[in-house]
């Protein structure tokens, strides 16, 4: 019994006040037939050392490999601090702040993440984030239909450099409300939007960029959001938290600006962590706030007129609308938006554009490296932030193999996005010299 | 309030530990950059870490106060699944990483779809969905795709008990289907005569919690899913209150066809101050090929055993992915951690001791003088109080003891949940807290209600002990206040 507390003589004496003779009459409403005796399929309990000793094992098999993965997941310095803070048992065993008075560190640990991710996407307001940055794109599909009632189609465009997960997640979740989200015309040159084969006759509800796109390359997001606003398409922008310390922010983007920014929060003070937790961030103009899924906080007064903070706009949510909620959205990622909210405080915006520029620079000297061996080149012209494509000239599986055998992670296969033998590689801050080095030396090994 | 951390910002302040070394400005034409400077604080490390230690000093947690919030599992969450969960391999592992990099880490999610299909009794376990909501969400799915591969395109109706969380409607509604809700008889099954009414040839199938979010067992869950499957429908297990039946009865042998489980309630994840979830499915034969992916698969390599991504190829007819990757990994971690720690017979204690604490909490509130709302049922791991009577002869709310609680150092119940009870509060002990704990909170809801009663204390503006106090939320809708600007 780890982690209950009850002696033999608390449990006779609580059986006596509630009048039983055993804890099994507690269970005497459950018809009979249904019960079981035992669990087969779980194992014995393990003492804490026993199961950290089980975890340590399996942990090194997993090793620590030289990672040049991206591909919507990056590997970041976290500081110490981060964690050590998001893990205090007064915000990591805490729950949604339903007892706002009880609650106030939470909201505004929140409060504060809203006006800090806002400021970075350039947009009016934030909500305290969705589960992560693929199924954020579903919600804000979604809420581009709530708002844009003019158009009745359904059509949601996507920019060709959107990352093809995001796509299939959007399509789980909101294919059955009558979307359908069909991709814009690529040009092969730059791997972007190929303007000149933009056609007028479709009535997009939506229109989806990603910058930097999935495949690493930067889109003239000002054009294709005057594109999307002509059609009176609501603008979607799918954007790295960190590059924009450095990009220009989507509320900046063309005349008017994205309407809706939304993306993965992991870049900001979140490990890897095999894919999860993460968090999805969304922000938008202020008019369509009320149409935004998921919680929000305000700050308002309390009966002294002190400033103080809470759950707002609750009637859009499924606890009050039920049916008619804008999502069935019910958590956040809290702990791991009270960790970003930790990791921005630390970092400052100075420290996201150095870690930024950094990035850039070890993905500058790794793709020049790389490009130096025999069969490898840039797959797309122009400029790139902390992640590009290569082309190479033999299937990438094997060469990937090869050197996961030395314990390097080579980058991501995109020969299925491109349709041609290629590699997306990304080099973080987190990445020397010597690192890269060794990756450009390893490679040009496995291919001599 | 505390000030905020943009008010303590001085302006060239930093954290000088944690940037980078400098790297030239990037090689990146002009019209892609940004030129504004968006405000994002300026303070010390040491600053920032004093400030949110004393922001985190203004909750209520599980680790500092008893949160007998009902239908949430507020139990202990242990710190070594955490500590486990963020060993340097497996926080650092890229989701996309080979298998060869990450056969640790399957084994132990192939392990836990094995013990969830167990303590579930169903056939197959998807771990991918995020949250109770999103595994909810996945669970009509493929109740649709299922009706929808036989060809049977005209199932689009969804029954929902009136005392089914809000995510239910919501969740069959964003699956496009239309919600026929049903009452609730007095003692608190559902209303036998009443779903037989809304069965027909349109039924896609019933979103049930059980035992349900009123404290009770559905006796007649047997005779309910009979009717459901005779009707043409599938039945869909709201997991909220697992932790009730752990090894008990398993919604795999009450003939459920998809179950989604909160692993942040039963499984003992931490709640984060909302989120991360995990809403685990587990699904019977019929919906094994629409589960959501990918799932772990188990192979056997030239006598070696060997863990690896089933997905799109392995399960064709898939209702598809709902994450990025696979979902909240470190919390399934977490979860499996768990789990290895309580072990088999621990797994019925859980049930055992959370439907005790109830029980017994149940007895002695209704022998001070509280009214139950189904006073001739057993308490699942949870049961209502309601404060109707009360709010009727001296104004005392639901709202005013949860207010009240607080100032006496205990979280409140929920309240006003579920809707069909009026001045509620569900309440829910979990097996891990102490007989002495339960004992000090009747101690203080007696006293609550001896000073209402006897000394006419209101509570209308309590509480007065916590950081703030009551708040106004009409001022917080009407005037929105959602992002610092500087005066």
């Amino acid at each position: 019994m780890p982690f209950i507390p009850h002696t033999e003589k608390d449990t006779q004496e609580m059986l006596a006040t509630i009048g039983v003779d055993s804890i099994e009459d507690l269970f005497d409403e459950i018809p009979a037939k249904l019960r079981i005796d035992s669990l087969r399929g779980v194992p014995d309990a393990q003492s804490e050392m026993e199961i950290s000793r089980l975890m340590r094992q399996r942990a090194e098999m997993d090793g620590s490999p030289l990672c040049f993965i991206g591909a919507g997941a990056y590997e970041h310095h976290i500081p110490a601090a981060v964690w050590d803070i998001a893990t205090r048992g007064e915000f990591y065993s805490a729950y949604t702040p339903y007892q706002a008075e009880a609650s106030q560190g939470t909201l505004q640990t929140i409060y504060e993440y809203q006006s800090m991710i806002t400021q970075l996407t350039g947009l009016d307001v934030s909500n305290a984030s969705l589960y992560d940055g693929a199924s954020a794109l579903a919600e804000a599909a979604l809420m581009a239909v709530r708002t844009n009632r003019r158009v009745k189609t359904g059509l949601v465009l996507l920019a060709p450099g959107v990352n093809p997960v995001y796509e299939q997640v959007a399509a789980s979740i909101a294919g059955s409300q009558g979307l359908t989200f069909e991709r814009l015309p690529v040009d092969s040159a730059s791997g972007n939007v190929a303007f000149e084969q933009l056609r007028d006759g479709d009535d997009p509800v939506a229109v989806v960029v990603q910058q930097p796109s999935f495949p690493g390359t930067l889109e003239d997001v000002d054009r294709l959001t005057d594109w999307a606003h002509a059609k009176n398409a609501i603008l979607i922008g799918i954007v790295n938290p960190v590059s924009l310390a450095l990009l220009k922010a989507p509320g900046h983007w063309g005349e008017q600006g994205a309407d809706i920014a939304i993306g993965e929060g992991q870049p900001l003070g979140v490990p890897m962590s095999s894919g999860g937790p993460y968090f999805g961030f969304m922000t938008c103009k202020q008019i369509h706030v009320r149409q935004m899924p998921g919680r929000i906080v305000g700050r308002t007064t309390d009966l002294d007129g002190k400033p103080g903070f809470a759950l707002t706009l609750q009637a859009r949510e499924q606890h009050i609308r039920r049916t008619k909620a804008t999502s069935n959205i019910c958590t956040n990622q809290g702990l791991m938006v009270t960790a970003a909210t930790i990791y921005m405080s630390l970092l400052g915006l100075d420290g996201i554009a150095a870690v930024a520029r950094s990035s850039h620079a070890s993905t500058t000297r790794l793709v020049d490296g790389l490009c130096g061996i025999n069969g490898v080149q840039r797959l797309y012209e122009g400029p790139y932030f902390h992640e590009a494509a290569l082309k190479l000239d033999r299937p990438v599986a094997p060469l990937l193999a090869a050197l996961a055998e030395r314990d390097i992670l080579g980058g991501f296969d995109l020969t299925g996005f491109a349709g041609t033998d290629a590699l997306l590689v990304c080099a973080t801050e987190t990445k020397s010299a010597a690192d890269i080095d060794a990756y450009v030396s390893a490679l040009a090994e496995v291919m001599a | 309030m505390s000030e905020l951390i943009f008010e303590k910002s001085r302006s060239g302040r930093r954290a000088f530990a944690q940037a980078p070394s400098e790297a030239a400005a990037p090689a990146i034409p002009k019209r892609f950059l940004r030129t504004d400077t968006p405000r994002l604080p300026e303070a010390s490390e040491l600053q920032v870490v004093r400030h949110f230690t004393r922001l985190s000093q203004k909750n209520f947690s599980i680790d500092t106060q008893f949160y007998p919030l009902g239908s949430c599992t507020m139990k202990y969450n242990p710190r070594a699944c955490n500590a486990l969960a963020l060993l340097p391999e497996f926080a650092g592992r890229h989701p996309l990483g080979p298998v060869s990099h990450g056969q640790g880490f399957l084994t132990c999610m192939y392990e836990l779809q094995e013990m969830l299909k167990d303590v579930t009794g169903m056939q197959g376990v998807s771990l991918t969905p995020m949250a109770g909501a999103q595994g909810e969400l996945a669970g009509v799915a493929m109740i649709k795709a299922y009706h929808e591969a036989r060809g049977d395109h005209d199932r689009n109706e969804i029954i929902v008990p009136d005392a089914a969380h809000g995510t239910n409607p919501a969740t069959a509604n964003m699956c496009g289907c239309i919600v026929k809700e049903i009452p609730t008889g007095p003692d608190g099954d559902i209303d036998i005569a009443a779903l037989k009414a809304v069965l027909g040839p349109g039924t896609a199938g019933i979103m049930l919690t059980n035992p349900s979010t009123l404290g009770v067992f559905e006796r007649h869950i047997k005779d309910v899913a009979d009717m459901v499957h005779d009707a043409g429908g599938l039945l869909y297990y709201d997991g909220a209150n697992l932790n009730a039946i752990l090894g008990k009865v398993r919604p795999g042998d009450m003939d459920f066809d998809v179950i989604h489980m909160n692993l942040h309630k039963t499984f003992s994840t931490p709640h984060g101050g909302g989120g991360p979830g995990s809403g685990a499915v587990g699904v019977n034969k019929r919906l094994l090929p629409f589960m959501p992916i990918p799932v772990v698969g188990k192979s056997d390599v030239d006598g070696e055993t060997v863990y690896s991504w089933l997905a799109e190829k392995d399960f064709p007819q898939s209702i598809g992915r709902l994450s990025g990757f696979m979902g909240n990994a470190g919390v399934l971690l977490r979860a499996y951690v768990y789990m290895r720690m309580v072990g088999r017979t621990g797994m019925q204690r859980i049930a055992e001791y959370a439907t005790l604490n109830a029980n017994y909490l149940m007895a002695r509130l209704r022998d001070a003088g509280f009214e139950l709302a189904y006073p001739g049922r057993r308490a699942s791991h949870e049961f209502i109080v309601t404060l109707k009577h009360e709010a009727k002869s001296m104004q005392l709310t639901a709202m005013d003891v949860a207010k009240a609680l607080l100032d006496r150092n205990y979280h409140a119940p929920t309240t006003y949940f579920p809707l069909l009870v009026s001045e509620c509060l569900l309440i829910e002990p979990t097996e891990t807290e102490s007989k002495e704990t339960l004992d000090g909170f009747v101690a203080a809801m007696i006293d609550i209600l001896r000073a209402a009663k006897e000394d006419g204390v209101d509570y209308k503006e309590a509480p007065y002990k916590m950081p703030v106090r009551r708040l106004d939320d009409v001022k917080a809708a009407r005037q929105l206040d959602l992002a610092y600007e500087p005066d």
